[in-house]
């Protein structure tokens, strides 16, 4: 499997999270799922797309260590390559 | 729950997967949901001419069904079953009825650790295994239904099922559960609690003194219990979920 780019992975992260309720504009980097509504239910979808596209698993441990948009970006790309 | 699902296409671009779907309430079920227009996969363990009976018996009314093999007591078989039913059906599974169960009848002081770990692994593990991967796609398409059945054992005392009854009620608590867990993205989980319904499986039971003991006079047929299942797999029952209803003729009222 090719690299995946970290941008890549932002621009999938930001279409899943926004799917789940915030505006995509609003989804930066720095933005935490907390002040994105983001839910642990979310986060477990999250993972099972992650999974899906880029054969990731992200289990609760990791998941709960997340507290940006970021770290999730970070984590995944870091994970994927 | 997101949306109100009144203006929604139903059934949605899904399969419905009924396991135990080869006799008595699974069969029911897979026969009254074709009826409903869901493409159904009929999931059987060891009554492979029965699973093909419901099938014909579907294709026949004008509905389309597949039958597919799995024991849903193997930790592997959701993945191997959903596959398959996805594959042959050409749709996500979207509505799930976790049906298959068995009885090892047995006083508590004599009931064997292969009868108590086989009726747990059967009609409590398995449901759940088949819910956790049924909810991957539900929760992505934003809709779906899960029907556990359950049982009257696990409302009231039944001598001689004690593996049984604890394992039909943590079925009902493990419904309640998932239930609140998912519903906002419009999946309910829902079960029946089936009374004593005229079965291979209950033919042993049923006598003049239990009968007595039923307000009704008479056990249910499965039809009787297939159509709650039907209700709560509709669009009209979007707003129901967490839910027991009952289908006994009286019997836990």
């Amino acid at each position: 499997m090719s690299a995946v780019t970290k941008e890549q992975v932002q621009e999938r992260v930001v279409e899943a999270l926004a799917s789940f309720g915030p505006d995509a504009g609003d989804i930066t980097p720095e933005s935490t799922f907390e002040e994105l509504d983001i839910d642990s239910l979310d986060l477990v979808e999250l993972a099972q797309i992650v999974e899906d596209e880029y054969g990731v698993v992200l289990k609760g441990e990791d998941m709960k260590e997340l507290k940006t948009v970021g770290e999730a970006v970070e984590l995944i790309t870091e994970r994927a390559n | 729950m997101s949306e109100p699902e009144s203006a929604a296409a139903w059934p949605p671009a899904g399969c419905a997967l009924v396991t135990g779907g080869s006799r008595g309430i699974g069969a029911a079920v897979a026969l009254a949901l074709a009826a409903d227009g869901w493409p159904v996969a009929v999931n059987y363990n060891a009554g492979a001419q029965a699973a093909g009976e419901v099938v014909a018996a579907i294709e026949q009314a004008g509905g389309r069904a597949v039958a597919v093999q799995g024991d849903v007591a193997d930790p592997q078989a959701p993945e191997r079953v959903f596959a398959q039913a996805e594959e042959q059906l050409g749709a996500p599974v979207l509505a799930l009825v976790n049906n298959a169960g068995i009885t090892r009848d047995n006083l508590a002081p004599s009931l064997a650790d292969e009868e108590w770990d086989a009726v747990i692994a059967t009609n409590l593990s398995g449901a759940f295994r088949f819910t956790r991967r049924a909810l991957k796609g539900m929760m992505r398409a934003r809709t779906g239904r899960i029907v556990n059945i359950a049982s009257v054992s696990a409302l009231r005392a039944n001598a001689g099922q004690s593996n049984y009854g604890a394992a039909k009620a943590g079925l009902i608590q493990f419904t309640r559960t998932v239930a609140v867990e998912v519903a906002r993205r419009g999946v309910t989980v829902n079960a029946v609690a089936p009374g004593f319904i005229a079965t291979d499986m209950t033919s042993a039971l049923i006598g003049p003194d239990l009968l007595a003991a039923i307000p009704a006079r008479r056990a249910g047929s499965t039809e009787e219990v297939a159509a709650c299942v039907r209700f709560l797999v509709s669009r009209q029952a979007s707003y129901v979920t967490g839910a027991v209803l009952t289908v006994d003729g009286g019997l836990g009222a």
